[in-house]
């Protein structure tokens, strides 16, 4: 085509449209130069007037030792830690007041309580409810927090120390490390004993179709009351649940219960003392203790 | 401006570029360059961009191999592995995100959008157990999730037959692996997924701060386990209480 090609430099007003022309011609095709709005050309020319003033105030150019600063002083970590600053200036005087006062203190101060509720309900939400669910009404195999049934109990302080040291959290040298023994897996106990264990575990619960025998009591005491106590109640130090109550955190049927006893082992729970501060691991400690269930 | 407009392609080097294509491909291509020259050559020499830090370790062989599942599902459409330097991401996810905690990603997984949240500094936050429950259906714990299960990882074999030549390829763009974690990667591996295993203590010291599966599957080593133990190693490099979040901003 090229060597066809006519190319013509004379720009024109052309008749019918009464524009000027941009002066190509390829071929006898001819191009109009419709000037473009005001408003466009004037916008158009404002940012790369705004761009100049921006490369000015921030950090912008590379150069060979680092690069241009901007004369505003902008950076974007100082940027964050001044508006976390700003954050704990808000917060300071009620959080200091929180890493101060002890747990029974806030608790029992309306003011503070209403403070630490709300700390207290943000992060819960953000940490805690992925497991215990966002009404803290658990799952199965993730404690419900809104009952009186405490594994590791419920004080306070017992509540602050789960929170803190997590629940059979390896990395953590004092997490909570009591676990259930693997009584079929680890061949203690045979599958005949394991289901008269069962039965008799959920005659002790009063569950339907629950079968109390001599053997199962026998059975229960050698192996389970170490932990569960002789009536089954539980233990907080051990983290044995109560087995005589109507809550159950896998299920109170049967194939559930022998798996249990069979496989042992039980919920993990990670450690927040590293990843919350003391006043937020506080406000969680008694925002769970005031959700219904505290001791 | 019209007039310009106009006039320009009488000009010699406009009417010179048009008409010549050769000609027209090498000005682009120094165009192009020169973007790329001022945006990128900067990266490999400016301090402030290459800023070590302390804790940053290569990833296991069946943390890697779950970084690829990781990419293979990608998980990176719907989640970004990049908290912003802004008081509310730092509020809920925890410290900003450092480009050395990212820097031996081959790619890297920061993601651009955020279906589900960020998971940067996801690695402790959860136990195995709920990982696990979680994936295979993300609802029995987070009824309001509208994540996809992944129920299938949990029945397919992890397939880590080229972890190695992976890690040689990782080691010659840059990932620090040494000989003797190239040599035990298999060891390794399987120390990673089994509690008890007699390797645990070789792993823990060729990769401080490994979480080791808790559970002994019954299918062998699944793509869940590797998946997991991915997932577990995100944000746990650095410590932040000993990092100095000024000091890049001093160094300036």
């Amino acid at each position: 085509m090229s060597t066809r090609q006519a190319h013509s430099d004379a720009a024109r007003i052309d008749p019918h449209s009464k524009t000027r022309t941009t002066g190509h011609e390829w071929d006898g095709i001819e191009e109009l130069d419709t000037p473009l709005p005001r408003w466009w050309v004037i916008t158009f020319y404002a940012t790369i007037l705004w761009s100049i003033g921006y490369f000015l105030a921030y950090p912008a150019l590379p150069t060979l030792s680092g690069g241009t600063q901007g004369l505003i002083g902008w950076h974007s970590r100082a940027s964050v830690a001044r508006d976390m600053e700003q954050l704990s200036e808000i917060r300071g005087p009620v959080l200091e007041r929180l890493a101060n006062a002890p747990l029974e203190e806030i608790e029992a101060r309306p003011q503070l309580l209403s403070a630490v509720r709300a700390l207290g309900a943000a992060a819960f939400a953000n940490n805690c409810a992925g497991c215990h669910g966002a009404g803290a009404q658990g799952a199965k195999g993730y404690p419900n927090l809104n009952d009186d049934d405490w594994l590791w109990g419920g004080k306070l302080a017992d509540i602050r120390r789960t929170i803190e040291h997590g629940v059979r959290w390896d990395a953590d040298k004092e997490t909570r490390s009591e676990t259930m023994p693997a009584f079929g897996r680890d061949g203690m106990l045979d599958a005949k004993q394991i289901s008269i264990v069962a039965d008799q575990v959920r005659a002790m619960a009063k569950l339907p179709g629950g079968i109390a025998t001599a053997q199962g009591a026998k059975l229960f005491d050698d192996n389970c009351s170490v932990c569960h106590g002789v009536d089954g109640k539980g233990n907080h130090d051990m983290g044995a649940p109560n087995l005589t109550d109507a809550l159950w955190l896998f299920g109170s049927d049967k194939e559930t219960i022998s798996s249990r006893i069979a496989n042992g082992g039980g919920g993990v729970m990670p450690a927040w003392k590293d990843r919350l501060d003391e006043p937020t691991i506080k406000a969680l400690t008694i925002y769970v203790h005031t959700l219904g269930g505290g001791e | 401006m019209s007039d310009i407009a106009r006039n320009a392609p009488t000009g010699g080097l406009q009417k010179r570029l048009e008409t010549n294509s050769i000609l027209l491909l090498l000005a682009i291509l120094l165009l192009v360059s020169i973007g790329g020259i001022i945006e990128i050559v900067p990266l490999f020499y400016l301090h402030n961009t290459i800023e070590k830090v302390e804790g940053v370790r290569p990833y296991s062989p069946l943390e890697l191999s779950g970084y690829n599942i990781y990419v293979r599902e990608g998980c990176y459409t719907c989640h970004s592995q990049m908290i912003r330097p802004l008081r509310d991401e730092v509020e809920r996810y925890g410290h900003y995100s450092l480009a050395a905690e990212s820097m031996y990603d081959h790619p890297f997984q920061w993601g651009s959008k955020r279906n589900g949240p960020d998971l940067a500094r996801v690695g402790g936050r959860y136990s195995n157990d709920w990982q696990r429950d979680h994936l295979r259906d993300p609802r029995s714990v987070v009824p309001a999730s509208i994540m996809p299960g992944y129920p299938f990882l949990a029945q397919t074999p992890l397939d880590a037959e080229h972890i190695v030549e992976q890690m040689k390829t990782l080691r010659l763009v840059g990932v620090p692996y040494s000989d003797a974690q190239i040599d035990n990667a298999k060891a390794d591996l399987s120390a990673q997924s089994a509690p008890d295993d007699p390797g645990a203590e070789a792993l823990r010291r060729r990769y401080p701060n490994v979480v080791v599966n808790d559970q002994t599957g019954r299918n062998g080593v699944t793509e869940e386990d590797a998946l997991i133990a991915y997932l577990q190693h995100l944000g746990v490099s650095v410590n932040f209480k000993l990092y100095d979040d000024k000091a890049a901003v001093n160094v300036r």
